[in-house]
């Protein structure tokens, strides 16, 4: 890739133009989160139906690669079932844009970059745990969101 | 004769770290001064030589290294007290920085004088630090927590003071002397002299004054004053409380241990005199060593020409930024209000990715809430951007930073 390994048109394109910004009234899952660092708040909304995340929503205040990567997070899981999504994995959302190298180039901005996934991973073992009482199907998730970054 | 910038321009040499080259290759322009200084050559040898030569424990022993770095542990003590013009060197009490400092007068000042239903009064400019002790003692016991507000200049509005202080239920009014975010330098004659016709007492939070300016506490007329070694050349990990004596010795100790007693029985204990009272365990004895030499150093400079020096790079670098379209500049516009401290926003880019940007091109500078949350709510802002000064800057390198700032609005097709 050419040009500033960070800020390409895509990152900027979307920081300008959110995907998925917006609030779902009582959602099923509404998950909290703020990156104590530089005071980046996001909030992430998810209705399930059938097992399926049926809509999804996020807003907040944050960098360019914060609201990039929700966005690209909330276009990515659309439609995806809740077992799917339990498995996604970083280095697809950072792939996605290109930004892989952030986990080995810069351990501040990663958190910028993984706010939205950890939000997503805490979001749904909430679900499980307090709305479904299903512990067996949260499994370790909050393990994992807290051991992303 | 040597001009000012360039005796400024000269200091250059004694921080190596100002030599360091970063990213591609760039040179460094370190702007994150509020945060932390670079430490000089003479404060780094002071370190080493401490340790290569005279470690030892301090008020201990009786052998040659023992006395040898007690004596430079005190004489820094008495440094300090001469540095801010204090009498009795016995009023100045190390610490590990300004928040411990605080921290150490709500806990011991705090829980034998404020109770169910007093005020302590605090500003919306404050650091975290100047906050948060006050809020842990306020809701222990049962008191209120007040601030005075700021208005669009970015100044306190002290009639609200007037307001708090009639109540007859304020017991201590706590400020910093300058803001870390917005530069204002707070009008402590006003405050002070409130205070004191309503017997009062005061707490001044000087992190970002004493390294900037001249501070004569025999004059001002607080009753607690606190800052940290590190923003002033000296290294980490120490800091000053100072508080008249009279009030030391009614105060309770803050942490218990070694060096702060006088006898220690099985059920009982007599506290030492002042200032070990407050200083129990092992002190940060090599810091404390280094941070003579900052003290020394900056004396050498002058206080009042460090902040001419600064005020020059200030008004510099206001005009030069308000030269750029969609930039939003913080605080008051009266360069000779504020210290060497300038938050910005730019357009809607967020501060962390200008601060990014400009890294590219070897700028640093801090992006992010500057520990100050509840100013962040007033300004309605996330995040700023914040560029600040010090001895060793220079305007050159203020045109570094108003061309990374020009390609910010590049990568951002402002
Ligand atoms: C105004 C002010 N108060 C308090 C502090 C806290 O100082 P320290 O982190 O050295 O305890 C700072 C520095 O960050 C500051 O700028």
């Amino acid at each position: 890739m050419s040009g500033d390994p960070i800020y390409t048109e895509m990152i900027i394109e979307y920081s300008r133009n959110p995907s998925n910004f917006g609030k779902i009234d009582n959602a099923h899952i509404h998950q909290h989160d703020a990156n104590p660092l530089c005071g980046d708040t996001i909030d992430l909304y998810l209705n399930i139906d059938d097992n399926k995340i049926s809509e999804v929503k996020f807003d907040g205040h944050g960098c360019a690669i914060c609201m990039a990567c929700c966005s690209v997070l909330t276009e990515m899981i659309k439609g995806k079932t809740l077992d799917d999504v339990k498995k996604f994995d970083k280095d697809e959302l950072l792939s996605e844009l290109g930004l892989e190298h952030l986990v080995k180039t810069s351990p501040v901005r990663i958190k910028c970059a993984l706010l939205s996934l950890k939000s997503l991973k805490f979001g749904i073992y909430s679900y499980f745990v307090d709305k479904m009482n299903d512990s067996e199907s949260a499994g370790n998730l909050n393990e994992e969101a807290a051991n992303l970054y | 004769m040597q001009s000012t910038a360039d005796a400024f321009e000269d200091l250059r040499k004694d921080f190596p770290v100002l030599n360091r080259r970063v990213r591609d290759n760039k040179k460094l322009v370190y702007f994150d001064n509020a945060a932390t200084t670079q430490k000089p050559n003479q404060v780094i040898d002071a370190i080493s030589d401490f340790y290569q030569n005279h470690n030892s424990n301090i008020h201990r022993a009786v052998h040659a290294l023992a006395e040898e770095s007690t004596e430079a542990f005190e004489n820094t003590r008495d440094m300090v007290a001469k540095f801010l013009n204090i009498e009795d060197s016995r009023e100045i009490i190390f610490v590990r920085g300004t928040t411990e400092g605080i921290n150490l007068v709500a806990y011991a000042w705090g829980r034998d004088n404020v109770k169910e239903g007093d005020i302590i009064v605090t500003t919306e400019y404050e650091h975290h630090s100047n906050i948060v002790p006050w809020q842990l003692l306020t809701q222990e016991k049962k008191a209120q927590l007040k601030y005075i507000d700021i208005d669009d200049n970015g100044e306190l509005m002290l009639d609200q003071l007037d307001d708090y202080l009639s109540t007859g239920k304020v017991k201590l009014v706590t400020f910093s002397h300058m803001s870390n975010v917005l530069g204002t330098i707070s009008p402590v004659e006003k405050i002070i002299s409130k205070c004191k016709n309503a017997g009062v007492k005061v707490l001044i939070d000087a992190a970002q004054s004493v390294p900037h300016m001249k501070v004569n506490l025999n004059e001002i007329g607080c009753d607690f004053f606190v800052f940290s070694g590190h923003k002033m050349l000296g290294p980490t990990g120490v800091g000053v409380l100072w508080a008249k004596k009279e009030i030391l010795e009614k105060m309770s100790p803050f942490l218990g241990g070694g060096d702060m007693i006088r006898e220690v029985h099985k059920y009982e204990t007599t506290w030492n005199d002042l200032p070990y009272k407050f200083e129990a365990g092992t002190p940060n004895i090599a810091d404390v060593i280094g941070f003579a030499k900052a003290i020394e150093y900056l004396e050498k400079i002058g206080m009042d020409n460090i902040r001419n020096h600064e005020l020059e790079l200030t008004k510099y670098a206001l005009e030069e930024m308000k030269k750029i379209p969609g930039l939003t500049l913080y605080g008051t516009k009266e360069p000779e209000k504020r210290g060497g401290v300038i938050s910005f926003n730019f357009n809607d880019v967020h501060p962390h990715d200008v601060g990014t940007i400009i890294d590219k091109d070897g700028v640093a500078i801090r992006s992010g809430h500057h520990c100050a949350q509840v100013l962040m709510e007033k300004l309605n802002v996330a995040a700023t951007n914040r560029a600040s000064f010090y001895i060793y800057n220079t305007k050159e390198e203020i045109d570094v930073l108003i061309t990374a700032l020009q390609n910010v609005a590049k990568v951002f097709k402002l």
